[in-house]
């Protein structure tokens, strides 16, 4: 996902769940960055801080935390992570993967049986994990 | 957990009039040609058009209208899909270099929600959507992000295309989606489609006859507005246009 839609989207749902409890502002948001996607958080950063002008969520702090990218394989059960096939991508496979993290299935294989069958455990995309209000 | 892509799916559908997937339930019935074939006959009535190919697997609309995807979408605040034939155009083919994607349900999900949450659509009339066959992620997540879709059902009149497309309509009737009406393909000689659209109380939007010629114009797209099977696709485009005039 491109920064300014990411930042747009988690700007929105914050506001929206901000909304749904009545709060008077929003005081912290936490998202995590899946290693996977490889968002720039100074980007993310800075179009929230821009975004949020004029909102309940002026005032809020987002911070961030990277979440290390995990797969495991469904047909032999094989763990490993990105940095163990990063070699396998290209700069080009890499950008893809920043647009749609699913298309990982295209360009990497389970390094111990070969299989495409493999689960992203962790550290695909971006989520929050935390919303904290004022009421 | 909160996924703020979904949010974000919302904004970039909302200056668009009207979505229109085309759906069938089978496969191989016309549902590629047909979306490829609206799109360039709607943008040629003059309406600002997209075509979204969402079939991850068998992905078609790129060959269809012979695109270009060497190059990645360019990047404005979100992704901004190329033009095509004077339409705006997005598939993951641009991610997946046209390669082999095997992706099981949860990933085929995670793909449409990412490519649908970056996709800048702008100001649409019609979002023609290119579905997959069959009532699986696709078509559960367009009942789920985009409830004001307008169906376009795609039949042929074999035995086989019936039972599956029946069971489509009900689900889509139960489900309280719209739908335009149905697109009667490959006709030979008899029509069958006429006699389900009745009994379902939906619209039959037209006939299109089989066009033994149409695979030589495919990757050709202005050869394919001069076939029999583009002619008889420009009457139902007239049809939908008119049903937008409410
Ligand atoms: N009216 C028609 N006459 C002849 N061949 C057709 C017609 N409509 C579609 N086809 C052919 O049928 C095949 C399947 O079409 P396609 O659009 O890929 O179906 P789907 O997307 O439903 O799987 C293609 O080879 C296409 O050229
Ligand atoms: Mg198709
Ligand atoms: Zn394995």
């Amino acid at each position: 996902m491109h920064e300014w839609a990411l930042a747009d989207g988690i700007l929105k749902t914050v506001l929206e769940f901000a909304e749904k409890h009545n709060a008077k502002s929003v005081k912290k948001v936490t998202i995590v960055l899946g290693e996977l996607q490889d968002v720039e958080l100074e980007i993310v950063e800075f179009a929230l801080n821009e975004m949020k002008k004029g909102t309940i969520a002026q005032n809020a702090e987002f911070s961030f935390k990277e979440e290390e990218a995990i797969f495991k394989c469904r047909n032999c059960g094989y763990t490993w992570k990105l940095k163990d096939v990063e070699n396998k991508l290209n700069g080009e496979m890499r950008e893809d993967i920043h647009f749609v993290p699913d298309v990982v299935h295209t360009f990497i294989s389970c390094p111990k049986c070969g299989s495409r069958d493999f689960e992203v455990v962790k550290g695909r995309g971006v989520y929050i994990s935390e919303i904290v209000v004022e009421d | 957990m909160i996924d703020p892509r979904v949010k974000a799916i919302e904004e970039r559908t909302k200056d668009v009039k009207r979505i229109i997937p085309v759906v069938s339930g089978k496969g191989g019935v016309g549902k590629s040609l047909v979306s490829a074939t609206l799109s360039l006959i709607l943008k040629d009535m003059g309406y600002k058009v997209g075509l979204l190919d969402l079939d991850f697997h068998g992905a078609s609309a790129h060959i269809i209208l012979n695109a270009d995807i060497s190059k990645l979408p360019e990047e404005e605040k979100g992704v901004i899909p190329p033009e095509v034939e004077g339409f705006k155009f997005m598939s993951i083919v641009f991610y997946s270099e046209d390669k082999a994607t095997p992706l099981r349900g949860i990933e085929i999900s995670d793909a449409l929600i990412e490519l649908m949450a970056i996709t800048r659509w702008n100001t649409l009339d019609f979002l023609i959507i290119d579905m997959p066959p069959g009532m699986g992620d696709q078509l559960l997540d367009i009942l789920r992000f985009l409830k004001r879709g307008e169906f376009v059902v795609v039949a042929t009149p074999s035995p086989l295309t019936i039972n599956v497309v029946q069971k489509l309509l009900s689900l889509l009737i139960e489900q309280k989606m719209k739908i335009l009406g149905i697109i009667e393909n490959m006709v030979r000689d008899l029509s069958t489609i006429k006699k389900i659209a009745a009994e379902k109380n939906v619209e039959y939007l037209g006939e299109v006859k089989f066009d033994p010629n149409i695979d030589r114009s495919i990757g050709r797209a202005k050869d394919i507005l001069t076939t029999n099977f583009g002619r008889d696709i420009k009457k139902i485009a007239e049809k939908i246009s008119r049903s937008g005039d409410y």
